[in-house]
Parts: structure tokens; C-alpha cells; sequence
């Protein structure tokens, strides 16, 4: 792919970015940091690329390094945005009714 | 394997793509947000089968034992911690985060190098110059963070002498390298240049106090996000793009909506103690006279109200007292008394932290007011209890144009008839101003631990 096509997308997904998260309220500012941190933890798609490329034995081992610092990111970011998550239940899920109004 | 078309391999990681920006969406609403996150995992689960048969990839099961070597090391660390720890795990997971795509940077301009003319493509090394060097900063940026929230060190600021142009210094030499790399594409510069970003990470983040640390973690997570997405064009791939790209804006988003909640600039958050503006304040305990009250006064303050603000912050927090209050409030609501929280946008360590805290114990999210809807109802509340809160109640934010936190928006509880404080002490709290209200007469201060004046309070309340 050009890098201009690449460059495209970049900008593209800027606006997607700002768009997406400009109205949260700050009851979910943790938890979407922590969410966000999970998703850049996708990083793991590079290492494994880099590893599984290596030509020798010192690029394999920081290919391999770089892997269990992705796989961390990854797995953790998202395991612990689950668990702070699973907490955040109302007293009446499901059936309550949200009056702060406003897109969700 | 190369089992994956390239076609097939690019659709299948737009569908990635699409579940990482569903997962932000979700995350916006307490209702949709476990789902998001989840929706997101499962995007990323995708994503690593499709790069496992899409890339003619050796050594697999050396990269698969280190997949499970990083998740044995990073699901119990998730699972078992303290949900007042949450903070430093996050930022310990974002510099691990930048680390790897540095790290990945540097491989791919090995083979670059190793492929010929390496500066046949310049526009993928001014990307890997970029990921080298953003991508370490926010490693040891957040390696510093995590040993400031962890307190393995000071969360004052540490200003070393000429701290100030040695960090302009290593910018503009950093810069320099970058360029130079981007020029003739070395590996031994971008090694350099890895170098240079490590310690430009430490004295960034060393200057900045512990109540703007937050702020700072926010910002290395989006970072982080754009070193990821400079990771992308580097090897060509564009979910890479896609999802660094939108951590990238989206954290900024965050950050500024943070810095602004505190009412301060990010580049104040991130410079001030260099420019000799404090955020370190006092820590003078001051002799002016305050109304100390018993438990039992409390309890009956409380139990003939009709109202009850309860004003949490991280001291709650920190004495585990989450749980009491709730108790507190259920035996209140009980009574027949109108029992609300509310929650400041910077309350506890972390914008959206006492939310979590508050969660944890149960407390349903409905009860939980926003500064901006709570503010008015002050008015009519009978009693306000603040529990381990002080700066984000110090109308100092208001009058003082000299104290660090002036401009802040704060929770407006001097306009309630009665103040109640459960404090430690009289040191002033975390930016290290004092508190005219405490001295306030409809204010009563409540001296002790706050899980053991709750409780206490709880049992006289009961008792009424």
C-alpha cells in the first residue's frame, strides 16, 4: 500500500478518534483510558510479524522480547478493563432508565 | 503459513479495525461498556489468527511461548490488583506497550539496512525514527509514573538543578538524531536514538507532581497510540494505522478534557515545576481553631437530614472505607433520607477513579453525581459529608488567584447548611493549600481514619 493511501487512512481515523469518544462522561474516563491502553496493545500484531521474520538469533530474541511486552499489553488492558468494568452495575440493570440524556 | 489471501488478510483486519473503534464507542456509556471492551478483545483475537496464517512467519512456537509467557505475567497482575492500584498498572501497561513498538521499529530497520539502500524509502524512516523515539519516551515516562503512584518514590516533583535546559537540550538533540536518522537510515542512530528517548522519557516525567500524574498517564497513553500507529506505516500494515491512530485521538481528547477538569493546561501539567510555577505546595499544619466533633454528633447531624451529599475522595479510598460508606448511605436511605455522591471529575488518582473505587463496593452508579449535575443541589442539602476530600472542595480554587489549584472547578459544598469533614489531620491535602472552609462555622471536622469514623459513625447512626 502508498503511503499516501496509508496517509489517507491516518487522517481518517484521527477524525474517527475524536469523534467517537468526545462525549463521555467522566464516570468512564478510567476505564476508557484503560481500554484505549488494551487497544494499542494490538502492537503484538507487529512483534510477532518482526519475530517470525528474523533472520538470526539476536533479532529473534528481541523479536521474542518485544512479543511478551505486546502480549502484556494486550491480555492485561483488556483483562483488567473487564474486571473494573464488571463492577460498574447499576441497582436496577438493564431496566433502569438513563435520564442524563445525551448520545451514549 | 500464508494461508490468507492478501485480500482476505486486509478485510479481515478492516473487520479488526471496525471492533477496536466499536470498543471505544461502547466504552462510552456505563451500559455498553463491558460489551465494547470485550467486542474490542475479540478484535484483537482476530487480528493475531489472521497475522498467524496470513505471514509466512518462522519460529511459531517460540513466538506462541512468548504470547503465554506475556499473558502468564499480565493476567494475575490484572486480576489481583487493589482497584486503588489501578493507575500505576495501567501506566505500567502502557510503557510496556511503547517499549514493544520501539522495539519493533528498531527490528524492522535491521532488515531495511540488511535489504540494500536503505534510504530508498524515506518515508518509512522518518516513521521508524518516530516510533523509536516516542515509543521509548513513553516507556520510561511510564516506568516513572508507575514508581511515582506506587510511591517507590517521591510524588513531589524533582527538579534537579539546570533540569530545565537539559531537557530542551536532549529534545532538540533527540530531534537532531531523528533527522539524521531519517536521513541516512543506520541502525547504530536509531539505537542512539532509543538511547536518547529513554532518559528524555525520565526527566519529562520527573518534574511533574503527583496530583498531575494522571494527567501525564493519559498523556503517554496517547502516545503510545501514535507510536503504534507509526508502527503501522513502518511495516506496511494498516490496522497498525487504524488502532494506534484512533488511541492516538482519543487520548489526546481525554487528556485535555482532564487537564481542563483540573483547570490547568497540559503543558502547564507537564512544564510548570520547570518554570518555577509550584504544584508542590505546604505541608505547614496550621494552629487556627476548628470545631471538632464525636461520631455520635455526626450521626445526629446525619440522621435528621433530609438530605445527605456524601463528597468521597482518594483518602476514602486509601483507608478501604468504600464499603462503610455505603452501608452508611443504605442505613441512611433506610431512614427515609435522600442519600446522593458527589463524584469531582479528578477524584482519586485518576480521572473516573472514584467511580471505580465506588463500584467496587456496590454503590450503583445512578447514585453517582457528576460535578455539573450535583453543584446545583447543594443548595438543598441539609448535610454534606466529605470523606478524605479536600482539594476539589477548596474554594481557594475560586478566591486565590495565587494557589496552584486556582481556576479548578470544584464541588460547591460551602452552599449546603452543615459541612461535615472526616480527615486525618489538618494537613492540607494533596496540592498543599488551605482550606478556608474547614474553618468555616457551619463546618464540623471529624478527626481519624476514615474507615474507623465510619464505622463509628455507622453504629451510632443505627443506634438513633
Amino acid at each position: 500500500m502508498s503511503g499516501v493511501a496509508l496517509l489517507a487512512i491516518f487522517v481518517l481515523a484521527v477524525f474517527v478518534g475524536f469523534e467517537v469518544v468526545s462525549k463521555v462522561s467522566s464516570t468512564l474516563h478510567t476505564p476508557l483510558m484503560s481500554g484505549a491502553n488494551a487497544i494499542h496493545g494490538i502492537i503484538l500484531v507487529g512483534a510477532v510479524i518482526v519475530a517470525g521474520e528474523a533472520e538470526n538469533g539476536l533479532e529473534l530474541a528481541v523479536g521474542l522480547f518485544a512479543t511478551v511486552l505486546a502480549t502484556v499489553n494486550l491480555v492485561g488492558g483488556f483483562v483488567v478493563t473487564d474486571r473494573m468494568l464488571e463492577m460498574f452495575r447499576g441497582r436496577r440493570p438493564a431496566a433502569s432508565t438513563d435520564t442524563k440524556g445525551g448520545p451514549r | 503459513m500464508n494461508v490468507l489471501s492478501g485480500s482476505w488478510t486486509e478485510v479481515l483486519y478492516l473487520a479488526a479495525a471496525v471492533c477496536f473503534i466499536l470498543a471505544l464507542k461502547g466504552l462510552s456509556g456505563p451500559k455498553t461498556a463491558r460489551r465494547g471492551n470485550l467486542i474490542g478483545a475479540g478484535g484483537a483475537v482476530v487480528a493475531l489468527l489472521v497475522t498467524f496464517l496470513a505471514f509466512d512467519l518462522d519460529h511459531i512456537p517460540l513466538i506462541l511461548l512468548a504470547i503465554v509467557v506475556g499473558s502468564a505475567l499480565a493476567v494475575p497482575a490484572a486480576r489481583k490488583v487493589q482497584m486503588t492500584q489501578m493507575p500505576q498498572l495501567v501506566a505500567l501497561f502502557n510503557g510496556v506497550g511503547g517499549g514493544a513498538a520501539a522495539v519493533v521499529a528498531i527490528l524492522e530497520l535491521a532488515a531495511i539496512g540488511a535489504g540494500g539502500d536503505a534510504t530508498s524509502d524515506r518515508g518509512n524512516l522518518a516513521a521508524v525514527a518516530f516510533t523509536v523515539l516516542v515509543g521509548s519516551i513513553s516507556f520510561s515516562g511510564s516506568c516513572v509514573t508507575f514508581a511515582k503512584l506506587q510511591e517507590l518514590m517521591t510524588t513531589r516533583p524533582v527538579v534537579i538543578p539546570g533540569a530545565a535546559p537539559l531537557l530542551v537540550g536532549g529534545l532538540v538533540f533527540s530531534v537532531g538524531i531523528a533527522v539524521w536518522l531519517f536521513a541516512v537510515g543506520q541502525l547504530w542512530l536509531g539505537l542512539l536514538l532509543l538511547v536518547l528517548g529513554l532518559a528524555v522519557g525520565v526527566m519529562v516525567v520527573l518534574p511533574v507532581g503527583g496530583a498531575d500524574v494522571p494527567i501525564v498517564i493519559s498523556l503517554l497513553n496517547a502516545f503510545t497510540g501514535l507510536t503504534v500507529a507509526a508502527g503501522g506505516f513502518v511495516l506496511h500494515n494498516t490496522l497498525l494505522l487504524v488502532a494506534g491512530t484512533l488511541v492516538g485521538a482519543s487520548g489526546t481528547i481525554l487528556t485535555r478534557e482532564m487537564a481542563s477538569a483540573m483547570g490547568r493546561s497540559v503543558g502547564g501539567v507537564m512544564f510548570g515545576a520547570l518554570r518555577g510555577g509550584s504544584t508542590a505546595g505546604s505541608t505547614a499544619i496550621s494552629d487556627r481553631p476548628v470545631k471538632s466533633v464525636t461520631p455520635d454528633d455526626v450521626a445526629i447531624l446525619l440522621g435528621y437530614a433530609r438530605k445527605v451529599i456524601v463528597v468521597p475522595g482518594y483518602g476514602l479510598a486509601v483507608a478501604q472505607a468504600q464499603h462503610t460508606i455505603r452501608e452508611l448511605a443504605e442505613q441512611l436511605e433506610a431512614k427515609g433520607i435522600e442519600v446522593a455522591y458527589g463524584i469531582h471529575p479528578v477524584a482519586g488518582r485518576m480521572p473516573g477513579h472514584m467511580n471505580v473505587l465506588l463500584a467496587e463496593a456496590n454503590v450503583p452508579y445512578e447514585a453517582l453525581k457528576e460535578m455539573d449535575e450535583i453543584n446545583p443541589e447543594f443548595k438543598t442539602a441539609d448535610v454534606v459529608l466529605v470523606v478524605g476530600a479536600n482539594d476539589v472542595v477548596n474554594p481557594a480554587a475560586k478566591t486565590t488567584p495565587s494557589a496552584p489549584i486556582y481556576g479548578m472547578p470544584i464541588l460547591e459544598v460551602a452552599d449546603a447548611q452543615q459541612v461535615i469533614f472526616l480527615k486525618r489531620s489538618m494537613r492540607p491535602g494533596f496540592a498543599g493549600i488551605e482550606n478556608e472552609l474547614l474553618y468555616d462555622p457551619k463546618t464540623s471536622l471529624l478527626f481519624g481514619d476514615a474507615k474507623d469514623s465510619l464505622t463509628k459513625v455507622l453504629g451510632a447512626v443505627k443506634a438513633l
